[in-house]
């Protein structure tokens, strides 16, 4: 007899649905409850973002929250830093202290505190309560992460691909995918790559290594790292030169037709014709007449120059013609460079093309542009891209974005069906962002927003006297467009005192002496060097962290934050949003279980510690705090008048992204769900800045306050601006040393150029690492079952490196870069560029983090790549500190790395070896059987 | 396969048990009383004690006894009702012949046959298998068989037939090595046909599907080393057959059957050793490894 | 219950499309999550924060790389649970009757109760699906989820074993495979599914799907007629986009 089994058990007695958090993703989950406990998380099917599926991390989550290495109470260091020997203080206390050490420094020189986060998922709070506070040192991390992608989106088309956009997966037949492995927006690019497969549609992946969306594309370019700008660029050169471009797009969307000053002896050389307004000029086909790019009716011509003032003025398309056309981007002239046959450059091309024009489709929608014209029909061009960090974190990762958001654009693909689409709030081009503020005042706040967009020389991050001011060096001649600030500076210019000395380190969620820094162990020792007073370099370090990561060794006062079910976040329109390209959507997570441990959300403590200091914003009148805690925040700061964290729900409850705050708010998004969404009119779904529907529904829901169409940025005017200074023009000038390499490299029309190859001789492999989709960073090693599938990470090396170094499987290789060595076990990879090694990011870990018993695999065997990078290049004679990142944008350029690659018989544990640190939390237990029910 | 000790010991010594039972069975030697009650004591020592070791390799050896319900198609069923069945036979066998000095010849031969047949199942849970395919064979049974032969004509005492059952046991275990030795690939499964993938071109394991190990990965996954598969090899021949041939020929002495005993005894664990350590599961392809 | 039935009135199962699955361990983790509050003991790990870390999992994603005699090596993702198979010859070694397929929609289980974790059955499984628990000393296998599909406590488009709802890639799909007109058998028909190890007589009931052909692209023609050039200079260039222009 088969044996009787209940088909039906209960699965849980109440579902609390909240937000992930394993990753920038974001998605809606669903957890589970038995006995006020979790006991399973799944997706939530109604969620905008992943619509019911989740992904490995997501599903561990339960293994986060329950995980040995949470932080307990408030820690003080007692023994020396980096030891990991602390006290548990009570929160008073540690209040007390913090306040005691940053109330003096706000009175006096508030720039000596530097205030910069992680995976903070809260920018829009932090850099609220830092513009409070006074300091101008004040990033999140996307300096080291990304800021090339980010930047370069804005800057040429008003958003990038990352967060800020996505294929129209619905409709594209073509997707071609640039250096990804995993990306911010992980679930709903699987979601895509699998809808656009169950079509049979076309996936190409440009990736020097095959795994993941790179194995199920159906074409692999296994491209030499650092060289996409060239392929990209040589497609350029073959689409024009067969005139297989969208002209009509380019003339109607683009700055193409813009009129360019091009008489070398002009101070305006290289800059746009404009009117007295400021508004670009284009001739018009009609009339044949210089007009404003936006007037009514006009048809910009492409073709015709302009003279005046006997200064020709041609349009950008002219320029490009003659810089693209060049041989120098001929298949032939870069096949080799990028390891590509030129014949497979030239059939990619084609096959953009004849997707893009060949399969061109019309949606039935009508739609009014911002020249007043109505469309009976929205055409589709079926080619959608993205791109990742495999583009952005090289040294000329600006460029190479930029270069293949001119692709898209030449190929008319951006914002119509079939293409790439932006989520609101994008688009949102560069000008319409805030500009980078510096001044600082003791006592009181900043002058401004810290990040922007700079539109020239005028509007850098530098003192009166020209040095920089912030401590990172954002928005210096060094990187003038570096949006996002540099996190990765932070600690290695405040220990050399360059450009000055801080005194406080406060930092939220960033493992700097670990895996997030390059050239770990040099940062380990700036953190704990002391000056000859005896005391450290870096007087006093605040980390706020839910884990015993590495990083809290290090610090001398730690705050414990609660782990994401514990506590309330905002995933708000203000900063990083959910949205999706048809929908405004923001979120937020509450406590659905309450922690067991002294921990409190740290945005909660920031309010506290914001009203301790007086802060505006934080405190009021009377001294008392402005908002008991930071759900409060959520429900009642208003940024503008109507304006809050949250969009949904506002006023009665009823109102949409603009209306005095609701008390009722949180309970409103708790029983929707945790998130609230609002859809984009039919209408308004494409040619977004262009469609005068979209731009009045972005205002009505307070995206922006006024419509602002605008022209895609094919040739970026700001940089122009730059080269102009570097070329000796207007008052404020780079230093002599840079001006070569900003003429080189800020050119208004995007070039590839050779990163700098100081010390790389005799290191010919490139070295990459990538995300495992089944970890997020350093934190995955503390689950239990994540760490099972990836407990340790060998370095891939491709069939020919491991032939000609006599390599098997399980060898171990001694791998040597400019800057340093690891010793590491090795494995063979087939389908992997044949120039290039990887590994798995982040998987290596300090001895005694992460309350993992000390002979952890992920210690013994594990490493880190981030030994072999430094954050300065290597020393070029001059007495110079020359920073290993991009020149336009301060991007760390992680995946520059060249190494050399030698066997060695195998040590006891992978090297560098480091003692381990002390655990404030002690190790996990040895079994584990998690189960709630009976 | 996990050379597991339990399972080592069990087929060993159940095989020598049952073995003897099965001369002791067929009236060889004649015994009895005290001397019957030796000879008895051994094999039921050998057997039960080898049935019990493999409740070791249990996970849950408190519900054993659920083992006896699968008699209809499970091969280590039938063992178990077949060990019961020789042991209860043998047993009223042993003791008429302890007790009562009568020698009930019927149930004799009954038992004797019941315990070869304990032999043959034990063999037929490995030889079912058509996963490792060294197993999956009629070797199996026959090495298993005249292992247990050689081994209960040599406890039994009987020289003559101890001789040649162990010269046919060298043999059988000779042919079962190269007839093994090839199995794996005369089984047609490879990595090709485990993911299907051979039809794109020649498939090769990547990432495995986690770092650390598991349960398959220790249970299945096994490799020897061909060095030592050679040495163990000649030793387990050595000691299993040629030495107790050697000591049989000789003219006997008490000593040298001893030695015969131990050498047989220690000759047939290292083969079983080697039985399981080289037998590969075909699940070790999807990592990989054979 | 080791004797297999003769019949199953369905044949529910699983496809999963090598094609599309981007190995992110996903549907492992969700299995795992499920399995452990779930069905019978949880699913145990043995030194979690330790050296040598090892757990139960039904459900595990393995990777291979593929050289085909011209042009670059291939990866496919590969996960793998129990196939449910309809010769299942985990069944029929079973000695206590703890494994058995059930008639009804032929899922393969193990009944915990009666299980003595002799450990044959995963000897006899050629895919590695089964896993005994170390803690618990029973055998562990792919429920099919079984106590999701059925489920009534479950909203109804939820009854779909969790690897299934979780994939992000959609390449795991759940159905009856015994009925010719059913979605997954249509699919399997459609991308020629195709069965593991089919030399083993097993007969899986779970169909994978190939990977399509990859790298095709440079076999296309590749200058006619996409990319003939206009102009070979920017000056024939110019003079083409006039023409262009004016036409419009
Ligand atoms: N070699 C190499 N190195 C790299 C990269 C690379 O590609 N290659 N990538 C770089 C990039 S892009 C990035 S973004 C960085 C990422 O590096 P980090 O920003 O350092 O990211 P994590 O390792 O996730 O560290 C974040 C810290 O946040 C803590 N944390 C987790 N949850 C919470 C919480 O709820 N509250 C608080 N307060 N803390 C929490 C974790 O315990 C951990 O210590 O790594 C960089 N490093
Ligand atoms: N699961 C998981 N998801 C994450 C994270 C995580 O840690 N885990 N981290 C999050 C963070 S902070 C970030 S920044 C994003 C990053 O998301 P991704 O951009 O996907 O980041 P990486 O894993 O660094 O992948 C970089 C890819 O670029 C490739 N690459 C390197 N150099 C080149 C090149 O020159 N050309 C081309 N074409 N390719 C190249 C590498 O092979 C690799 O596949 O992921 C986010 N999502
Ligand atoms: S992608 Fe995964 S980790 Fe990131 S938010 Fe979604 S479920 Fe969580
Ligand atoms: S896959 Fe293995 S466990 Fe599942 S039914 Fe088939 S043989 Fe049995
Ligand atoms: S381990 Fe359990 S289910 Fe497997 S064969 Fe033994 S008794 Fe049957
Ligand atoms: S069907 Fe259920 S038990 Fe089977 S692999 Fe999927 S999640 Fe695991
Ligand atoms: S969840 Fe889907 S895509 Fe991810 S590994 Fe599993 S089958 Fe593959
Ligand atoms: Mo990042």
């Amino acid at each position: 007899m088969q044996p009787v089994i209940d088909l039906s058990p209960k699965v849980s007695d109440e579902v609390r649905r909240t937000t992930c958090y394993m990753c920038a993703c974001r998605c809606g989950i669903n957890v589970h409850m038995k006995a006020g406990k979790v006991v399973y998380i799944e997706g939530n099917r109604d969620h905008p973002v992943n619509k019911g599926v989740l992904c490995a991390k997501g599903s561990a989550g339960i293994m986060q929250v329950n995980a040995p290495s949470r932080l307990r109470a408030p820690l003080k260091r007692v023994g020396p830093r980096g030891s990991g020997e602390f006290e548990e203080i009570s929160w008073d206390e540690a209040l007390q202290i913090a306040t005691g050490w940053l109330a003096p420094i706000r009175a006096k020189n508030p720039e000596k505190l530097a205030f910069f986060t992680g995976r903070d998922q809260s920018q829009s709070f932090t850099s609220y309560w830092a513009q409070n506070f006074g300091t101008p040192n004040y990033a999140a991390h996307g300096g080291f992460c990304s800021v090339n992608m980010a930047a370069a989106g804005i800057y040429t088309m008003g958003g990038a691909f990352w967060e800020f956009g996505q294929p129209d997966w619905d409709h594209t037949k073509l997707f071609m995918l640039f250096g990804v492995a995993e990306d911010h927006d992980s679930n709903p690019i699987k979601m895509g790559i699998g809808k656009i497969k169950a079509r049979g549609a076309r996936v190409i992946g440009v990736n020097p290594i095959r795994t993941g969306y790179n194995a199920v594309a159906d074409d692999w370019v296994g491209i030499t790292p650092g060289t996409d700008g060239l392929f990209i660029l040589s497609m350029i050169h073959v689409l024009m030169k067969a005139g297989r471009i969208d002209l009509d797009y380019l003339a109607r969307y683009t700055n193409a037709p813009v009129l360019v000053n091009g008489d070398p002896k002009s101070p305006e050389f290289g800059l746009f014709l404009r009117d007295d307004a400021g508004k670009e000029l284009v001739i018009d086909r009609a009339t044949g007449k210089l007009t404003p790019f936006d007037h009514p009716g006009v048809r910009p011509d492409l073709a015709a120059t302009h003279r005046a003032g006997g200064i020709t003025h041609r349009p950008v398309f002219h320029q490009m013609a003659d810089l693209y056309l060049d041989p120098q981007y001929a298949p032939e002239a870069v096949a080799e460079r990028c390891g590509i046959a030129a014949s497979r450059i030239r059939a990619i091309a084609s096959e953009l093309a004849r997707v893009a024009f060949d399969e061109a489709f019309e949606l039935d929608r009508e739609w009014t542009d911002f020249r007043g014209e109505t469309h009976k029909t929205m055409t589709g061009r079926p080619v959608s891209f993205h791109a990742m960090r495999g583009i952005s974190a090289h040294a000329n990762g600006f460029q190479t974005c930029r270069a293949l958001h001119v692709l898209q654009i030449l190929l008319g693909t951006v914002e119509v069906p079939g293409g790439f689409r932006f989520k609101p709030p994008y688009p949102k081009p560069a000008t319409a962002h805030p500009k980078p503020h510096c001044k600082v005042t003791p006592g009181a706040p900043l002058d401004g927003p810290h990040l922007g967009f700079v539109q020239g020389p005028e509007d850098l991050a530098l003192k009166d006297d020209g040095t920089p001011a912030r401590i990172d060096k954002a928005f210096t001649w060094d990187n003038p467009m570096s949006a996002h600030g540099l996190m990765h500076m932070v600690i290695s210019n405040a220990h050399a005192g360059d450009p000055y000395k801080i005194d406080t380190l406060f930092m939220y969620m960033a493992n700097m002496s670990w895996n997030s820094s390059m050239n770990t162990r040099g940062v380990i020792d700036m953190l704990t060097d002391r000056g000859d007073d005896g005391e450290y370099v870096i007087p006093r370090i605040i980390y706020s962290d839910a884990y015993s990561s590495e990083m809290v060794a290090y610090a001398d006062l730690v705050l414990p934050d609660t782990t994401y079910l514990e506590r309330h976040d905002c995933i708000s329109l203000l900063d990083r949003p959910i949205c999706e390209a048809d929908a405004a959507a923001d979120a937020i997570r509450w406590p659905v279980i309450e922690p067991d441990r002294d921990v409190r959300g740290f945005q909660s403590v920031l309010c506290d510690l914001g009203a301790r200091l007086g802060l505006p914003g934080f405190a009021n009148e009377d001294g008392s705090a402005t908002y008991a805690d930071y759900a409060d925040y959520i429900v009642n700061h208003q940024r503008r008048p109507g304006i809050g964290p949250l969009a949904g729900f506002r006023g009665d409850g009823t109102q949409a992204g603009r209306g005095d705050p609701n008390p009722d708010q949180l309970n409103r998004y708790i029983a929707n769900g945790g998130f609230f969404v609002t859809h984009v009119p039919d209408a308004a779904a494409y040619y977004k800045p262009w469609n005068t529907a979209y731009q009045d529904w972005a205002v009505g829901i307070g995206l922006c306050d006024k419509p602002q169409p605008y022209l895609f940025q094919i040739y970026v005017e700001p940089m122009r601006r730059f080269q102009r200074a570097a070329e000796g023009h207007g008052d404020r000038q780079p230093p002599d040393h840079l001006r070569d390499r900003i003429k080189a490299t800020m050119s208004p029309l995007p070039i590839w150029h050779e990163t700098d190859q100081t010390g790389n001789d005799g290191f010919p492999v490139h070295a990459l690492t990538q995300r495992p989709m089944a970890m997020y960073h350093s934190w995955g090693s503390q689950n239990a079952w994540l760490r099972q599938l990836h407990g340790h990470n060998p370095l891939y090396l491709p069939t020919r490196l491991m032939r000609e170094n006599d390599l098997k499987d399980g060898d171990w290789a001694r791998v040597t870069s400019p800057h340093g060595e690891i010793t590491v076990p090795v494995l063979e990879m087939t389908a992997l560029n044949e120039n290039t090694v990887w590994t798995w990011n982040a998987i290596g870990k300090r001895k005694g983090a992460w309350a993992l018993e000390p002979d952890a695999p992920e210690a013994t065997r594990g490493f880190l790549l981030n030994h072999l990078i430094h954050e300065l290049l290597p020393p070029k004679g001059d007495g110079l500190r020359w920073s290993n990142s991009d020149p336009i944008t301060g991007q760390a350029a992680w995946f520059d790395l060249k190494v050399s690659i030698a066997k060695t018989t195998p040590p006891q544990e992978s090297l560098p070896a480091f003692d381990p640190i002390k655990s404030p939390v002690g190790t996990g237990p040895k079994t584990l059987r998690w189960k709630v029910g009976p | 396969m996990h050379p597991a000790p339990s399972v080592i010991v069990f087929t060993t010594f159940s095989g020598l048990g049952f073995g003897l039972l099965v001369f002791l069975g067929l009236g060889y030697p004649a015994v009895s009383g005290w001397s019957a009650f030796a000879f008895f004591m051994i094999a039921y020592l050998c057997a039960v004690g080898g049935l019990m070791a493999s409740t070791f390799h249990l996970g849950r050896p408190e519900r054993a006894l659920k083992a006896f319900t699968q008699w209809r198609s499970s091969w280590l069923s039938r063992e178990a009702w077949c060990a019961v069945a020789a042991l209860l036979t043998m047993s009223l066998y042993a003791a008429a012949l302890v007790f009562w000095d009568t020698r009930i010849a019927a149930l004799g031969w009954i038992g004797a046959a019941l315990s070869l047949s304990t032999v043959a199942t034990t063999s037929m849970i490995y030889a079912q298998l058509k996963t490792v395919p060294r197993w999956h064979s009629p070797a199996t049974p026959a090495l298993f068989l005249a292992c247990a032969l050689a081994g209960g004509a040599l406890l039994a005492g009987q020289v003559t037939w101890a001789i040649w059952l162990l010269s046919v046991a060298g043999a059988v275990q000779l042919a079962a090595w190269i007839i093994g030795d090839s199995a794996f690939t005369r089984s047609g499964t490879t990595m090709a046909t485990a993911t299907g993938l051979g039809s794109i071109g020649s498939v090769r394991a990547f990432e495995p599907p986690h770092t650390g190990t598991n349960y398959l990965l220790r249970e299945f996954v096994h490799v020897v080393g061909r060095r030592h598969r050679t040495k163990l090899r000649i030793i387990a021949i050595g000691l299993m057959a040629i030495v107790p041939i050697a000591c049989l020929l000789v003219p006997f002495s008490h000593w040298l059957a001893g030695l015969a005993v131990l050498s047989h005894v220690g000759g047939v664990l290292t083969a079983r050793w080697l039985f399981f350590a080289e037998a590969e599961h075909v699940v070790g392809l999807y990592y990989g490894k054979r | 219950m080791t004797q297999l039935p003769a019949h199953t009135d369905k044949k529910l199962g699983l496809v999963i499309d090598l094609d599309t699955c981007v190995g992110c361990h996903a549907c492992v983790i969700s299995c795992k999550g499920w399995n452990t509050e779930n069905y019978g003991a949880p699913l145990s790990d043995q030194d979690p924060y330790g050296a040598a870390p090892s757990g139960t999992f039904l459900n595990r994603v393995h990777s291979y790389e593929m050289q085909p005699d011209h042009g670059a090596a291939q990866l496919a993702h590969f996960p793998k649970s129990c196939l449910h198979c309809e010769d299942a010859p985990c069944v029929t070694v079973c000695p206590t009757g703890a494994s058995y397929k059930r008639v009804e929609d032929g899922i393969v289980l193990v009944n915990e109760s009666d299980c003595i974790g002799c450990g044959l059955c995963a000897w006899a499984c050629p895919y590695g699906a089964r896993e005994l628990d170390a803690a618990e000393g029973v055998m562990k296998k792919c429920t099919l989820c079984v106590d999701r599909i059925y489920n009534e406590n479950l909203a109804p488009e939820d009854r779909e074993p969790a690897c299934v709802r979780t994939c992000p890639a959609g390449a795991r799909h759940f159905g009856d495979l015994g009925d010719p007109d059913s979605a997954v058998s249509q699919l399997v028909d459609r991308r020629g599914g195709m069965d593991l190890m089919p030399e083993q007589g097993t007969r899986p009931v779970n169909k994978y799907l190939p990977p399509r052909p990859k790298d095709r692209l440079h076999e296309t023609d590749v200058l006619a007629p996409f990319l003939a050039p206009v102009a070979e200079d920017p000056k024939g260039f110019f003079a083409w986009l006039d023409k262009t222009l004016e036409k419009r």
